[in-house]
């Protein structure tokens, strides 16, 4: 049977942030906590790979113990099992230091309930905003890497392999590689679906499997948390408000007007940036 | 992102010099946004005093690494193959961290399109350094510490933060189209070419593209230059084509408010906005446009912004730059005009006597 691990983030959602115009800082109280959309993408896809050929789930977090909830509600959806990665060492991660610790989640997790054919992650989360730890789990884990994936055409267990759309600036790449591989989820890929009742009955009787970094002997701290993350936020600001001092134009005819406004375009440094000149 | 650490020495990378841009390209024609980059890339190997590098991988793209020179590298790295006609993970990041590793760059700059992304996700794992993904503003800090400062937006493009990567190298980062600015092609510039070599061969590379269908029809808000976008004041379907007709004129597209989307009016591939795209062109127009802060808060980064509405209390024109009150329905088609006997006028100057 397949194995499918889903690696999901509890995010807080970023389009409900707000910045406090006095002290210029974010409004993090009452900004309710989510799971990263994209990823629920990737799990709705498992789960209908799941309903067509078999397949085992397994959802994964690194995160702080609060993220139990998201788990819970993967498990009411369907998935087998969550794990919960959860350590103090972890807090301060970067992409890199995440995709790190993901990596040797995702095999003690094989190691638990056998090697894992697929493993989904989102496009990118709300708050990271990078898209990059997928593409790094696929390299540390060695897997093929299907990234920007708005549909999975057709898996095939026998012959182990998978065929996906990719949707591009341009245009969409159909591609196909084999198992196994990391697939990156757009919100294209399908609808998700709702909690059934067993499924929300088993998810409030759950626990999540929990793993600190005493489960993983070989863990290397260097490469964990702030101390393994080579990027600094050094600074942050909020860009100001633009204050424009705007200029009305007016004219008796739309024909004044439209020579005055295009006047003014091609006297500006737009019209040599354009091509226009 | 992490926070700041406090007394850390930084090592001695002094073997690490150069910036690198890798040039994006699909069939032989390169993506804007590498050409761009460059521009970016440029600035900041003078500001280090050291030159700027490109990597053009394909099949038969040696074009495109004399055109990388024309937009200001001094040095391309040129690899070819028929099995690298396509972008493919393997081979790409293969051959990009062999010359990563070889050449030494202290920056290595990618496009953050889907393939530049896919790529430097990669290699930054395996060399490995920090990335820092879509960034919209890049600095260097002068000899000795040669940091680049990355900056990106954050939280929904609410906040905007600087990363630095102290303690490793290359400093990678990624950064958004149409952001930066090209140099002018210059047809003179003179360069060196190296060819290098594809260390992988057809049958160690597991992933096949069966095939790519182009979206030609698709609108690129993104990485448009020009945006000629309408609201709920155009009342209809219909009065698109007339914003159609003044994009053609300036060689933009067409974008739209979500009260049009909503009704039905367009398609949601041309929102604007919060729930729809964020753009930053060179030049947006605004058209029966409210300037509900769901809709600025996807464009209020244009460069030029103006506003046609007929209430001169619209919030719009708050963010203007040029505002005109009054019937878009008379006036857009008097722009129209006027472009086209300009944009006529610079293929023909005598043209504008004659009009
Ligand atoms: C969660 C959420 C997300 C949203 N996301 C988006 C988003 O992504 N993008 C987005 O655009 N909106 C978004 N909205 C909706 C947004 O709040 C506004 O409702 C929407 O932008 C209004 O569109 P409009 O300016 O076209 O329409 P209106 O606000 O109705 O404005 C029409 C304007 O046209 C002018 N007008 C009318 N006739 C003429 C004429 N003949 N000549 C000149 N001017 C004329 C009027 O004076 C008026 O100012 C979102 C809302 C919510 C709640
Ligand atoms: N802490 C985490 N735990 C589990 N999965 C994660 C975590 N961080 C990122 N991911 C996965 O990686 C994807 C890309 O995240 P990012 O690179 O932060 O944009 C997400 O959509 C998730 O699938």
């Amino acid at each position: 049977m397949l194995h499918i691990v889903v690696c999901i983030k509890q995010v807080p959602d970023s389009r409900e942030i707000r910045i406090d115009p006095n002290t210029n800082t974010l409004i993090r109280q009452g900004v309710p906590s989510i799971v990263n959309f994209y990823d629920l993408h990737g799990l709705e896809e498992a789960l209908r790979i799941k309903d067509q050929h078999g397949a085992r789930i397994t959802v994964v977090t690194m995160g702080p113990p609060p993220a139990e909830k998201s788990l819970k509600e993967c498990i009411s959806l369907g998935a087998d099992e969550a794990v919960l990665v959860t350590d103090r060492k972890f807090a301060g991660a970067d992409t890199l230091a995440t995709s790190y610790v993901l990596a040797k989640t995702i095999q003690k997790v094989e190691q638990e309930w056998g090697p894992a054919d697929i493993v989904f992650c989102g496009k990118q989360t709300l708050d990271g905003d990078t898209g990059q730890v997928g593409p790094g789990i696929a390299c540390r884990l060695n897997l093929e890497q299907l990234t920007y994936v708005g549909k999975v055409v057709r898996v095939d267990p026998e012959a182990r392999r998978v065929r996906v759309h990719r949707y591009l600036e341009d245009g969409i790449e159909v591609v196909e590689t084999s198992m196994p591989v990391l697939i990156t989820a757009l919100k294209e890929l399908n609808e998700v679906r709702r909690a059934s009742l067993p499924g929300m009955i088993r998810a409030a009787r759950y626990k999540p499997v929990t793993w600190t970094t005493a489960d993983f002997p070989d863990i290397e701290v260097s490469k964990i948390g702030l101390k393994g993350s080579p990027t600094i936020v050094a600074k942050t600001w909020v860009p100001e408000a633009r204050k424009i001092e705007g200029e009305m134009i007016s004219g008796d005819t739309p024909e004044q007007i439209a020579e005055q406004l295009t006047a003014k375009l091609w006297e500006s440094d737009l019209a040599e940036k354009l091509g226009w000149i | 992102m992490a926070r700041e650490r406090t007394n850390d020495q930084m090592p001695d990378w002094s073997n690490y010099r150069g910036v690198l841009v890798f040039v994006e390209q699909r069939n032989g024609i390169a993506k804007n946004v590498s050409w761009q980059l460059l521009g970016a890339g440029k600035k900041l190997a003078d500001k280090l005093d050291v030159s700027l590098m490109a990597l053009v991988v394909g099949d038969q793209v040696e074009h495109l690494a004399r055109e990388a020179v024309y937009y200001g590298a001094d040095k391309v790295f040129l690899c070819e193959g028929p099995e690298l006609k396509d972008y493919r993970t393997r081979p790409y990041s293969r051959i990009t961290l062999k010359l990563i590793e070889e050449i030494k760059p202290e920056i290595c700059l990618f496009g953050a399109t889907a393939t530049g992304r896919d790529l430097a996700g990669a290699i930054a794992t395996h060399l490995p350094t920090g990335l820092t993904a879509d960034t919209t503003e890049l600095d260097v800090e002068p000899h000795p510490s040669r940091l680049l400062l990355a900056s990106r937006p954050a939280f929904s493009e609410k906040m905007m933060a600087t990363i630095l990567c102290k303690q490793y190298r290359p400093q990678m980062a990624t950064a958004r189209a149409g952001v930066f600015q090209a140099l002018p092609r210059d047809p003179g510039r003179q360069g060196e070419i190296v060819r290098i070599d594809n260390p992988m061969s057809e049958d160690q590379i597991a992933a096949k593209v069966v095939e790519f269908i182009e979206q030609r029809g698709g609108v690129n808000l993104e990485d448009a230059e020009i945006i000629v976008a309408g609201g709920r004041g155009l009342g209809g379907p219909e009065p698109f084509k007339m914003l159609q007709e003044l994009a053609d004129a300036l060689g933009g597209v067409v974008g739209a408010s979500r009260a049009c989307v909503d009704a039905g009016w367009i398609k949601h591939e041309h929102q604007v906005g919060q729930t729809g795209c964020t753009v930053r062109p060179k030049l947006y127009f605004a058209i029966g446009i409210s300037g509900a802060v769901q809709h600025t808060v996807g464009m209020s980064n244009s460069e030029v912004i103006v506003a046609i509405n007929k209430d001169p209390n619209a919030p719009i024109f708050q963010i203007a730059h040029y505002g005109i009150v009054g019937d878009l329905f008379t006036i857009v088609p008097a722009i129209t005009r006027e472009v086209k006997k300009r944009r006529a006028a610079k293929l023909d100057p005598t043209a504008a006597f004659r009009a």
